[in-house]
């Protein structure tokens, strides 16, 4: 069956997606677009994938109700608890999946991307697993205000190389790792979120499905019913979001929200909300929704989380906005702040800041008191202590 | 036919471009590069569009492009100041800007504006081949504009001939495996690669670029293609030396071939 938001063959989903790639790239892009549905589809894979995920990652991760933040809201609150897989966030679905990839492709150096350094935790783990050399390409500013992911990924045997271009955040850190992957045809870019050229943004989708496949059951079991009413997530590029949408995308009865990350207000110049500041463009060889000057320069993304401070968004999400497909919300940095404190005063959980804007929309919204609300919490709050320590002082 | 293609017509082997960057070292430099790359006998100029996020370019170009943008430079800037030196250039001139600002700035507009300065020839690296197949093919057909290919050691022979068949000006052969930015040597296996090349007898004229940087490495790779692309050892020499300074660059580059 012809899914509408699945991509073409040549990777678009409606007019976004495609791979704008310079002709030094194409090669190594052709190679992951040539074998990855076969791969991913295959027994062995799916056996070794599955089996990964369930005694490595700790999968199925919990979907657990939510009590008290429920009452607070008058509905039903379930979260999907993807800070519980190991390395603390969803990120891991996708490493494990595309390490194995690359494997299969006789690939032994691999590299990534990071923002708030979770993918880059994640890719090191996995590279440590595989015994296979493992270079992260982060922000300088991103190396600072991440510190404890950065100590992590050199622990699990990483080289983290700072990039020092341009705004020095997530979009440069993937400029720099496209460059070296330019320069280095035979290593394997395990790109970190539904961004990139096709088939990245596909390739990651297929791998953080997982989420809404569990969602699906453990509904069932808990509710009597697969689908929830409202599933909501954070989007940087997107890839938590892609995850927990995934089964449900055709289900037009599921109301998707998506949160962008609106630093210190929408407007104020300093945000990162591209679906309300973005137009039409293309950046790291996807043509998508982003955020850029009256000349197409691209403009520096803000936002107190790492993990949301990107001025695109994925072409599968672009496809979701001007669809109306899904719903596009914002929360600023104060919002995630306040979000991140009540869930972890309520319900003992403290979420990593980029999750903590998905919470931050429940004020905003109306819920019927029979309503199945299901958060995806993507990630957990450690790395983020020193800024949520910092604001209780404030 | 384009300029290019006439030039190289003339001249068929050590033809010299130079690329830099539009606005740099300042907003105002543009034309006085160019006036100067002209009477140092260059024989055709690649001027750069800045951009913010050049995927295929090293340091040394993000560099640049990043002073031009903080001068001011825009794309309506570029064209003003290209159009005051229409009647009096004499040397011709190629466009290399990346996709997403002729995007936005309008493909129509960019176009119009393009020919209107008298250049008809458009590198754009990051343009795929099958969207320029389904769209751009027409529309620079449209305009008289020709669009300049890459090709990579990694290109396929096959991908070549389609290259060949949709060029009218000249194919872009990247030396390596690499963004741009200089370097001192030829390889063993870039010669292989060029010799390569050359054995397909492509009806294409072929200019090497990436990581021509002096003398030595612009003779070498001559003697496999019809000529060679200056960009970051000239954006580095300018960087350091100024605009007056450019014949001595030039010189130093074609010494004994003239």
């Amino acid at each position: 069956m012809k899914s509408t938001f699945q991509p073409d063959k040549n990777g678009y989903f409606g007019q976004y997606g495609g791979a704008y790639i310079p002709e030094l790239l194409y090669p190594n892009v052709k190679e992951i677009e040539d074998h990855y549905i076969q791969i991913i589809a295959s027994k062995a894979f799916q056996q070794e994938y599955k089996s990964l995920l369930k005694d490595y990652v700790g999968r199925p991760s919990p979907l657990y109700y939510a009590k008290r933040l429920s009452g607070k809201y008058g509905t039903h609150i379930y979260l999907k608890r993807e800070d519980l897989n190991h390395t603390g966030a969803h990120k891991i679905n996708n490493t494990i999946g595309q390490i194995l990839i690359a494997k299969k492709l006789g690939k032994t150096q691999i590299i990534a991307e990071t923002g708030a350094g979770q993918h880059g935790v994640a890719t090191a783990t996995v590279c440590a697993l595989m015994g296979l050399d493992c270079t992260v390409f982060m922000g300088e500013k991103d190396i600072i205000r991440q510190a404890p992911n950065v100590a992590r990924m050199k622990m699990l045997g990483a080289k983290v190389v700072p990039a020092t271009s341009g705004s020095k955040t997530l979009k440069d850190a993937t400029n720099e790792a496209i460059r070296y992957w330019i320069q280095h045809p035979h290593t394997f870019y395990l790109i970190g979120s539904v961004v990139g050229p096709h088939p990245h943004p596909d390739m990651v989708a297929r791998l953080q499905a997982v989420i809404s496949e569990e969602m699906k059951w453990q509904l069932l079991e808990k509710t009597g019913k697969e689908n929830p009413d409202t599933i909501i997530a954070c989007v940087g590029g997107g890839s938590n979001a892609v995850g927990a949408f995934y089964h449900y995308m055709e289900e037009k009865d599921v109301e998707l929200i998506a949160v962008e990350a609106a630093g210190k207000g929408v407007y104020s110049g300093k945000s990162a909300a591209t679906s309300q500041l973005g137009e039409v463009g293309i950046i790291h060889g996807s043509k998508t929704i982003l955020m850029q000057d009256d000349y197409g320069q691209i403009v520096e993304p803000y936002s107190i989380s790492a993990g949301l401070d990107y001025p695109g968004v994925g072409p599968l999400h672009a496809f979701l906005y001007d669809t109306k497909r899904a719903k596009f919300m914002n929360a600023t940095d104060e919002e995630a702040l306040q979000a991140a404190y009540e869930l972890t005063r309520i319900e003992g959980i403290i979420p990593a800041l980029e999750t903590a804007h998905a919470l931050a929309v429940l004020p905003k919204l109306i819920f019927d008191k029979d309503q199945v609300v299901v958060i995806n919490l993507s990630g957990r709050g450690d790395k983020d202590l020193e800024t949520y320590i910092k604001h209780l002082k404030e | 036919m384009s300029l290019i293609a006439s030039i190289l017509k003339k001249k068929s082997s050590n033809v010299l471009s130079i690329y830099f960057t539009s606005g740099f070292p300042e907003l105002n430099d543009t034309t006085k590069v160019i006036e100067v790359l002209s009477k140092s006998g260059v024989d055709f100029i690649e001027v750069g569009l800045p951009y913010s996020d050049p995927l295929a370019d090293g340091p040394t170009i993000q560099d640049s492009s990043q002073k031009a943008l903080k001068n001011g430079m825009n794309l309506d800037l570029v064209f003003d100041q290209l159009m005051r030196i229409k009647t009096t250039n004499t040397t011709p001139l190629v466009l290399m800007g990346y996709l997403n600002q002729i995007l936005k700035y309008g493909e129509d507009k960019f176009c119009q504006r393009m020919t209107d300065c008298g250049i008809d020839t458009l590198i754009i690296p990051d343009l795929p081949m099958l969207v320029y197949e389904e769209h751009h093919r027409e529309l620079f057909k449209r305009y008289g504009i020709n669009h300049v290919f890459l090709i990579t050691p990694l290109t396929t022979d096959e991908r070549i001939r389609k290259i060949d068949s949709y060029t009218e000006s000249f194919i872009y052969m990247v030396a390596s495996n690499t963004t741009t930015g200089a370097k001192s040597n030829i390889s063993k296996q870039q010669i292989d690669y060029f010799k390569r090349i050359e054995s397909m007898r492509l009806r294409s004229p072929l200019i090497i670029g990436f990581g021509i940087s002096n003398h030595h490495t612009f003779i070498e790779v001559c003697k496999y293609a019809n000529g060679a692309i200056i960009g970051s050892a000239f954006i580095q020499f300018l960087k350091v030396n100024g605009v007056k300074k450019i014949p001595e660059f030039i010189q130093n580059i074609t010494r004994s071939v003239y």
